[in-house]
């Protein structure tokens, strides 16, 4: 008995830093990688992206875990996806109401949150098997690396791409931008790298 | 005769100047994952390109016909979603009802296709475009799924090459893909501004 609240403390904690770099959505697990690619031409739009996908993970965890018994296997995608929708909606007419201007840079992939992968795929390994406290944290845990990569992503792209930060110029007047990083190649081919580079550490790591 | 034109023109913009997956970054999930066989990426870019073309009109005769004439623009994709699955629920049905074999060696992929980017993406896009015509929208439809079978397919052909080639240990696997990607994307740049 002695030794039960130890262990939850270890689920827990073992559910929020899972996603960090062990279970890292974008370099370690490869889902959900259309928002990776196609919102981090600059930092800004990128963070509103993971800031929305971490609420919408973890709203959507909560309410899963909640009906995780009433869940039938054949209903499940579309109920998972259907309280998805919802959460996306509210944080869809959130940034419309007070940031018209990252919902007009970010469009269609605000309401794209829907069907990415990352949520769907935690709501059915996590929410749908484990109570509501380890769902938060899980969902915190997994949007926070969905979130930092997407960040360093954008931090590589735009200061390529522009020579700015954040919208702060950083690079020399003598730098000359790669344009080629705003377009479609640079996201793909930085990706790429990035997978390749963080592939790279771990087999290291494990010799 | 220029109805008929710019049906055309609509069609050859969305597959190859407007790709989906090429510009927009749509369904890359699937791209990337079902790519490593060209039967299977085949018979992937079949079903989606169906199942696009389904519910793209499907959203817009809900969005035009129910959603804007009562004010309910607020659950559109609530409602979009419900279309999707039910349209991926049909085509699978119809599948295992016709045929089997088909439907044996899709297994996984026929249910997930309704969490594929492609398809919501391509039902916002029409909301965006603010296409208000419902030729017009199967063709763009139509489009986008063919699209993403052309996507899907040269990447399969190229990976099923990829695999004898001589590549660092840590690019293998989705690294080597995603490079190739990009660069494939910057060959169809060079469809940018042909047409639209």
């Amino acid at each position: 008995m002695a030794d039960e609240p130890q262990a939850t403390t270890a689920l827990y904690k073992q559910a929020l830093i899972a996603g960090l770099w062990r279970e890292n959505p974008t370099f370690r697990m490869l889902i959900g990688l259309c928002p990776p690619l196609a919102v981090t031409t600059a930092v800004k739009p990128a963070l509103t992206m993971g800031l929305s996908v971490i609420f919408v993970l973890v709203c959507s965890n909560i309410a899963i875990s909640l009906m995780r018994n009433l869940l039938k296997p054949h209903l499940r995608i579309i109920m998972f996806t259907l309280s998805i929708a919802t959460f996306v909606t509210i944080a869809d007419l959130y940034l419309r109401a007070f940031q018209a201007e990252m919902s007009e840079i970010l469009g269609p992939y605000v309401p794209l949150i829907i069907v990415n992968c990352l949520i769907i795929f935690r709501a059915e390994v996590c929410a749908s098997k484990s109570n509501v406290l380890v769902s938060i944290l899980d969902g915190i845990g997994s949007g926070t690396g969905f979130t930092i990569a997407l960040c360093i992503l954008a931090g590589i792209r735009e200061i390529l791409a522009s020579g700015c930060f954040f919208g702060i110029r950083i690079m020399p007047s003598s730098f000359v931008p790669l344009s080629a990083m705003q377009m479609p190649v640079g996201a793909f081919v930085t990706l790429g790298l990035l997978l390749g580079l963080s592939s790279f550490l771990t087999t290291k790591k494990k010799d | 005769m220029d109805r008929i034109y710019i049906l055309i023109m609509g069609f050859l913009s969305v597959v190859i100047v407007n790709n989906f997956v090429f510009t927009k970054f749509l369904g890359t999930c699937p791209y990337l994952g079902v790519s490593g066989r060209l039967d299977t990426a085949f018979g992937m870019g079949l079903a989606v390109t169906f199942v696009t073309a389904l519910s793209g009109v499907l959203t817009w005769l809900v969005d035009f016909y129910i959603l804007v004439p009562l004010h309910l623009e607020i659950t559109r994709y609530i409602c979009y979603i419900i279309v999707i699955a039910g349209a991926v629920q049909l085509v699978e049905m119809y599948v295992r009802k016709f045929f089997p074999p088909l439907y044996k060696s899709f297994g996984i992929f026929l249910p997930l296709i309704s969490t594929n980017c492609v398809i919501l993406g391509l039902c916002l896009f029409i909301n965006i475009w603010g296409t208000d015509n419902l030729l017009e929208v199967a063709v763009l439809s139509t489009g986008a799924g063919f699209g993403f079978a052309v996507a899907i397919c040269i990447m399969a052909a190229i990976r099923e090459n990829l695999i004898l080639a001589d590549v660092p240990e840590c690019f293998k696997g989705a690294p080597i893909t995603l490079i190739t990607a990009g660069l494939l994307t910057l060959a169809f740049m060079g469809f940018t501004g042909m047409i639209r």
